[in-house]
């Protein structure tokens, strides 16, 4: 891949995509037989600028930098100068000049990213920005589709919940789309952007239509913030007419997949039975979610490949 | 001083004619005698701009600008009058900051500076602002610019004790609870950039009441930066049932759409938001058909630490003195929308009418106000070349046509390209 930065899955390539999960299973293959140590970014350093609580997306680019031989530090908002008013640009200019390789940000506006990468000479991966893409989400669902089907070309996907604040959901369509998948949404009207059939969703008006033959169903976190904002009167009602149980699941195909970003309310976008059924892949989409990291991080700042 | 052999934009078309000033008035317009003078031979000459709208920073912000910096930007740009909005700090609600921004106009000696009121108290949209004492400071009409007075009672209040005084209200149209935090326009340019959109409901809606209560109390009412097509045919609309409307839009409304946003330039960043196709097209169908009756800037200079930021935070608005005209001329001019005397009429002509200034056309008598500009030239926006302390602007690298050579106030020349 010949990127300095991971910025969303919008502007990539199929090509690109399928080069990031090829390497991305390959590396799960290894650490499912235990394998942990890599060589890639020996000698480099990567720094995870967090300014958004996150344990998983976190934990996973610290896991996977450090499975690479990378020196890892963590910033988090509520240690770094951020909070006594330091600019992105400077805090970028400050950790560029300690001669960091690579800065994994997590923000909670949206093109915060692009502008630490006009910023900074180091590699900058999207962990996350606002409503606008989480690359390494997408991906990580991605080789999870990958390798139980063989292939993402041919699917298809139903999205369902807060389509309209979900930078998965987006980075997903993206990514989906390029390879040729298809992909259906449907989220309360309150909370369904314009314009995503021009970007090639299906949009549905109902769970059946949007699970109809399904390869796959992705529920999406729903904030409770969003009750608070009166987008849907309460969970209760949101979990009835737009949650997924096993008889909704029904509609989609024998053996569909559940995925999930998490964490997941029970018993509000997904049910127990959902989540802990067999069909669903929420468990592996954690270890599909370091391979794919060790992935990005190795074509954007890799020595070797493999 | 005679002006001599330039084509003269009068009312009723452009002819070709020497402009003979004295004591800083038109004393005539045909073929002079000898006399001293610049050779206008291929310049247009027309009546002197006037910006209802811009913000000049000062008392508060003088980073971003000042009444200096802002007056110099405005005869760069062929301005001889500008209104400058109230949303200084302090905010424009009392006499004493009126008379301080006249005070500093008048030294800068530049333009013509005539400060606009606050409609409430600090603009916090609970008590009335000294109306009274500030039209005697020298306010011309009163505005909340940059958001409306929510309180729809406190707004009608408003514009019935302006009346008393012959001020107009000025109205920056945004239902505050809609447009939620949002900083782009809703479509799907928000929703691929994933930044807060805010629909054109949020503008109309306060349009709509601002036209009700104009209708409803019998007065006039005068809307701010219309960028919505909905909220161009609301005026339509009010205008053709009688309603004592008038209405502005901005170069930006007509020249660029949210697209532009998508590279999250934040020199994109305005408010009300850069809209879609559908509504730049109405906005220049209303600036055809008479609905918009005027063109002004909304200048709104920043810093450039307010804008090297994140989208979401970064501040709104777009420096647009020094190229509102190119771009006036460019797109609705050379575009085939409106005639020479029409662009006069939208950048001078319906400023003067609405806010009663003297000025905005060429007749015998009238203040010697003159913009003189090179139509053919061909010149590209660059930030760089700004007098104007905000930079900022969308337009960087825009290749325009129109460039103005002279700007004329009250016979002196204020601004001169060599």
């Amino acid at each position: 891949m010949n990127r300095k930065d991971l910025l969303g899955l919008y502007g990539l390539s199929a090509e690109e995509i399928a080069e990031i999960l090829d390497l991305g299973l390959f590396f799960k293959s290894a650490l499912k037989r235990g394998e942990k140590e890599h060589g890639a970014l020996k000698g480099k350093s990567v720094v995870t600028l967090f300014y958004e609580n996150s344990t998983r997306t976190r934990t996973s680019f610290e896991l996977a930098a450090k499975f690479l031989g990378a020196q890892v530090v963590n910033i988090s908002v509520a240690t770094s100068s951020v909070q006594k008013g330091e600019t992105l640009v400077d805090t970028g200019k400050t950790l560029d000049a300690m001669k960091n390789d690579v800065i994994v940000i997590r923000h909670p506006m949206g093109g915060a990213p692009k502008l630490l990468a006009e910023t900074v000479r180091a590699h900058v991966v999207n962990g996350g920005d606002g409503m606008n893409e989480h690359p390494t989400q997408a991906l990580l669902d991605m080789l999870t589709l990958k390798e139980h089907f063989g292939r993402l070309s041919g699917l298809t996907v139903a999205i369902l919940g807060d389509i309209r604040h979900s930078r998965v959901a987006r980075s997903n369509l993206y990514g989906l789309t390029r390879s040729g998948a298809q992909v259906r949404m449907f989220a309360p009207a309150t909370l369904m952007p314009e314009g995503l059939a021009r970007e090639g969703a299906v949009i549905c008006r109902s769970r059946e239509e949007a699970l109809r033959g399904a390869d796959a169903v992705m529920g999406l976190r729903i904030q409770l913030e969003r009750q608070k904002a009166g987008n849907f009167p309460s969970l209760g009602e949101y979990a009835k007419y737009y949650g997924v149980d096993e008889q909704i699941l029904s509609e989609a195909k024998k053996g569909a997949l559940i995925l999930h970003p998490g964490p997941v309310n029970r018993g509000v976008e997904l049910t127990s039975g959902v989540i802990d059924g067999a069909q669903s892949r929420i468990e592996d989409q954690v270890l599909s979610g370091l391979s794919v990291r060790m992935a990005v991080l190795s074509l954007l700042s890799g020595g070797e490949g493999k | 001083m005679i002006f001599k052999n330039a084509e003269v934009v009068l009312k009723s078309g452009v002819v070709r004619a020497d402009v003979t000033v004295e004591n800083g008035r038109i004393a005539a317009i045909g073929k002079a005698g000898a006399g001293d003078g610049i050779d206008c031979t291929g310049l247009t000459l027309f009546p002197g701009l006037i910006d209802m709208h811009v913000h000049l920073r000062d008392p508060g912000f003088e980073r971003k600008e000042d009444i200096l910096s802002g007056s110099r930007a405005a005869v760069k740009g062929g301005f001889t009058q500008i209104c400058c909005m109230p949303n200084t700090q302090p905010v424009t609600d009392n006499k004493v900051v009126v008379t301080y921004i006249k005070e500093r106009a008048r030294a800068a000696g530049l333009c013509k500076v005539h400060p606009i009121g606050a409609i409430t108290k600090g603009q916090k949209g609970e008590e009335l602002a000294a109306i009274g004492g500030m039209k005697a400071a020298g306010i011309v009409a009163i505005s909340e610019d940059g958001k409306s007075v929510q309180n729809t009672k406190l707004m009608a209040n408003a514009m019935l004790y302006a009346s008393d005084f012959g001020l107009k209200c000025l109205c920056h149209c945004e239902d505050a609870s809609l447009v939620d935090g949002g900083v782009v326009n809703e479509g799907y340019c928000s929703t691929v950039t994933g930044l807060k959109g805010s629909v054109r409901a949020a503008e109309d809606i306060i349009i709509a009441r601002e036209l009700c209560l104009a209708e409803s109390l019998g007065l006039p009412v005068h809307i701010c930066h219309v960028s919505t097509y909905s909220g161009v045919q609301l005026i339509r609309e009010a205008k053709a049932r009688g309603v004592k409307v008038t209405a502005e839009t901005c170069p930006h409304y007509f020249t660029l759409t949210d697209d532009a946003i998508r590279s999250f330039d934040t020199n994109t960043k305005v408010n009300p938001p850069l809209r879609e196709e559908k509504d730049r097209l109405a906005v220049i169908e209303g600036l055809r058909d008479g609905t918009l009756d005027c063109i002004v800037t909304d200048h709104a200079p920043h810093h450039e630490d307010d804008k090297r930021v994140e989208y979401n935070a970064a501040a709104f608005g777009i420096s647009g003195l020094e190229t509102s005209f190119a771009l006036s001329y460019t797109q609705l001019v050379k575009g085939g929308i409106l005639s020479l005397p029409q662009l006069a009429e939208k950048m001078s002509a319906n400023p003067a009418k609405i806010l009663g200034l003297e000025g905005g056309e060429l007749e015998t008598g009238a203040p010697a106000d003159l913009t003189i500009a090179d139509l053919g030239k061909k010149w590209k926006v660059d930030p760089k070349d700004f007098v104007s302390k905000g930079k900022n602007t969308p337009f960087a690298g825009r290749e325009v046509f129109g460039k103005v050579v002279y700007t004329v106030v009250d016979g002196e020349i204020k601004y001169g390209e060599k």
